[in-house]
Order: structure tokens, then sequence, then C-alpha cells
């Protein structure tokens, strides 16, 4: 399969892509690792007049520590993100998300900006930036602004990068000792998620004092599983405890049905894998 | 067209590319490299895989635009004249194939692997060679194999 003809550009510096971006409108697609665009293009599910190609852009690359938070350029790619050891320490559920993203090809060139503009709902880069509550730094010819990634995820492969606009970085606060999980359900090897939940959890002479949940695939957009985080605030991480919190996992969600399970099937598998995620992270 | 410099199993080449030419693309028409070949072209298979600035990436998933000024190695420049890698080698003498179609994506992803990973477990080589699969699911030997490499040096490049 060959992708239709379009014009490239791949631009050095932020202000270039901004320009070519505002010249071409809806027309023009932007490039992060292209191991989505790339298939889109190929199945020609889009056939976009200008392709911007961000890969050149030095500044959107590479992980920094601002003290209160890791911050990630949105052109790294998965393999340096879990080569960075701040990562590993401090956002350990990230970490541990990342390193179930397709396999070691996709994760050499993918970008962890570019998973999360591409909104896939059964990615694996959304639930764990909705669960540590990062802040997405959008620019664009207005200038710049920040969205928390609560607000990020606006629909089914959307999101508040709006025509014209670019995401830079991804602001990450420091999880430093807390437990983390990332829980995938699928059949197959390298699989998009049935279902997946991310977990990361504290915990104080063995009663929760902070529980962050998000689940994939169970909804247009990645979602936090708020019952659950409030029915496990002050329980013990006990199996029990946290079998009645995960009861709520799927409440208030909207999940898909396909040839990988109905709805009802995903509610459950929603029960199931968050009270795995919830023990696997208290033990951690 | 675009005009790309790259650098393919250790020689240099310039040509003009349509932008929407794909890397594998690139490499069997305009340069003739058809060790690599095209299995599912969906990025699922990873029969295409080839390493870019020395890390492996499926090479229907990359446009041949983004490889300007960067290293491609194919299954072509793995061997040493007549010798060959030793995860070339490792596959031979585990009979590590059975049609033959994944193994040049098989072995690339194995070279890439244990450069990152030289003494890895049975279960960190299949975790490892994921994204490469074997229509033929001859994978046994190809574990085999990456195993045998490994004791083998097979990660030194």
């Amino acid at each position: 399969m060959i992708p239709a003809s379009f014009d490239y550009v791949a631009p050095t510096t932020l202000d270039e892509a901004l320009a070519a971006l505002a010249e071409h409108g809806d027309d023009a697609k932007v490039l992060g690792g292209g191991q989505s665009l790339l298939p889109v293009l190929r199945m020609r599910l889009n056939a976009p007049e200008l392709v911007v190609d961000l890969g050149r852009i030095e500044e959107l690359r590479g992980i920094r520590d601002n003290g209160d938070a890791i911050v990630i350029g949105a052109m790294t790619t998965y393999a340096d993100l879990l080569a960075d050891a701040s990562v590993g320490e401090h956002l350990s559920l990230l970490h541990k998300a990342v390193a179930e993203v397709a396999d070691e090809q996709i994760r050499h060139r993918g970008t962890v900006g570019g998973a999360v503009v591409h909104a896939d709902p059964a990615g694996d880069v959304g639930p764990a930036v909705l669960a540590l509550d990062a802040q997405m730094v959008i620019v664009g010819p207005s200038g710049r602004r920040t969205v928390a990634a609560a607000d990020f995820f606006t629909g089914l492969f959307e999101t508040a990068v709006g025509e014209g606009e670019v995401l830079v970085e991804i602001r990450l606060p420091k999880h430093t000792g807390w437990g983390a999980h990332y829980e995938k359900f699928v059949r197959v090897s390298h699989q998009w998620s049935i279902v997946a939940v991310a977990a990361t959890v504290k915990s104080d002479g063995g009663t929760f004092t902070e529980a962050k949940v998000a689940l994939a695939n169970m909804g247009s957009t990645p979602l936090r599983a708020k019952a659950t985080e409030a029915a496990l605030m002050g329980q013990p991480a006990t199996d029990d405890a946290v079998r009645a919190a995960a009861a709520s996992a799927a409440d208030g969600t909207n999940p898909p049905s396909d040839l990988n399970g109905d709805a009802d099937y995903r509610r459950h598998l929603a029960t199931v894998l968050t009270r795995r995620a919830v023990l696997a992270a208290a033990r951690s | 067209m675009a005009k790309i410099s790259v650098k393919v199993d250790g020689v240099a080449y310039s040509d003009d590319v349509e932008p929407r030419t794909l890397l594998v693309h690139y490499l069997r028409e305009t340069l003739g490299k058809v060790g690599t070949v095209v299995g599912c072209d969906t990025s699922n298979c990873g029969a295409c895989t080839v390493h870019l600035d020395g890390r492996s990436v499926k090479s229907c998933n990359v446009l041949a635009v983004q490889a300007d000024g960067h290293e491609v190695t194919t299954i072509e420049g793995l061997a040493d004249g007549d010798t060959l890698h030793p995860v070339q080698q490792a596959f031979h003498e585990c009979h590590a194939l059975q049609c033959g179609y994944c193994t040049p994506g098989m072995i690339m992803q194995a070279t890439s692997f244990l450069a990152d990973n030289p003494t890895p477990t049975e279960d960190e080589v299949r975790v490892g060679m994921e994204g490469n699969l074997c229509r033929c699911t001859g994978y046994h030997n190809i574990v085999k194999a990456v195993m045998a490499a490994a004791g083998e040096g097979g990660g030194a490049k």
C-alpha cells in the first residue's frame, strides 16, 4: 500500500512548523514518529496535501527535570523515555505503560506526543498521563497554553490541540515513591488493548492514602475511574478491600462493542483488571 | 520530488524520491536491495525490519525522506564478506526458518535486540521479538537461534 501523493516539509524550528501549518490549514498533517500516521496514510484513511515532519526539531525532543515535575518533549521516542532514569524513578506508571506499547521497532520510532495527539482510546500513553494529572503544553499562532490532561482528550481521536497548533511538551508532576502498575489485556502480543488499566497508589501503614486509576478503551477517550479512586481512600491494601473498590471501575464508562468483546464484557474486564492493577501497584 | 542522502550498508546514496515513498520501497526498488521484504504492509509483521542509525525499525512504516541524513543497515549489509554475522550463523545452524520469508526481519530485530540486551533470558527474547511474525509458526528454533547467538556474542556488532 502506498500513500496518496503529498508535499513534505521538515522544518528545523517550531516557528517554521507553525508557519507551514498556518499556511495550509486543515490540508496539512503533522508527522511525529509516524507509527500511527503512516498506517493511516498507507490505507488512505487520510490524504493530506502537506505533511509537516517535526522529526528535525531538536527543541521538541528530550526529557528534563524541573524540580516538581518531569517535562517530556513531545517528540521524545518511547525508547528514549524508557532509557531515562528519571522517568523510572518519578513516573513509574508512565514507564510501565510505555514499556507495553506495541513492539520494540515501533518504540524506536514512535513518540509520546504523537501517541497522545493521535488519541486512540486503546492507546497506552493516554491513561498513564491522565492518571498522573499531566499538563499538556500546546503552541499555536496565538501563543502558548497549557491544558490539563483531564481536558485534553475531547473525543474519539480528538484532542484540545486545534488547527495550526502543535503539542510541544508534557509536564508530569513527580510521583516519587508511588506504587504503579499497568495491566493490559490482549489476546495476542502487540495488539491494541481490549481494555487496560493504569493505576498508581500511595499507602501509609498498609492503608491507601492516594489512588489514581485510569482506563483505556472503555469509551471514546481514556477515562479516570473516579468511583474506584474514592472507594480506595482509607481502605487497607487487601484483596477484599480492593475487590470491593474495583467493582465500581466501569461506572460512568461507555465501552465499545467489537469483535474482541461486547460492552458488558469490557465492563466486567475493567473491574477485574482494576483489581489486579491496584493490588500490583500497592505491592510494587 | 525530494532530494535525500542516505548511507545504506556502508555506501552513500543520493536520490530524488517522492515524499510518499516508503523506506522499504526505496531500498528495494531504487537501490535494488531486495533482501528486505514486504510482508504485511500494515506495520504488524516485522518482515521489513532494518536498522536506522543502529536501531531496528519497520521500514514499511518509515518514509524514505525521514531517513535523509541517516544511516540504514539491511540484511544485505550484515555479513562481513563471506563471514556471516553471528546471528545469521545461528539461524543457519539452528535451522531457524521454514519458508524463510520472515527471516531477514527476524535477524535484523534479533541483532538490534541483542545489542541492547546481550545476555537475555528466553522469555526476554520472546518479548523482544514480539514485533516479528512467523506465519509458519516456527518460533521455537528462532528463539533457540537468538539464544545461541547471544552465547556466541551475537550482540556484538
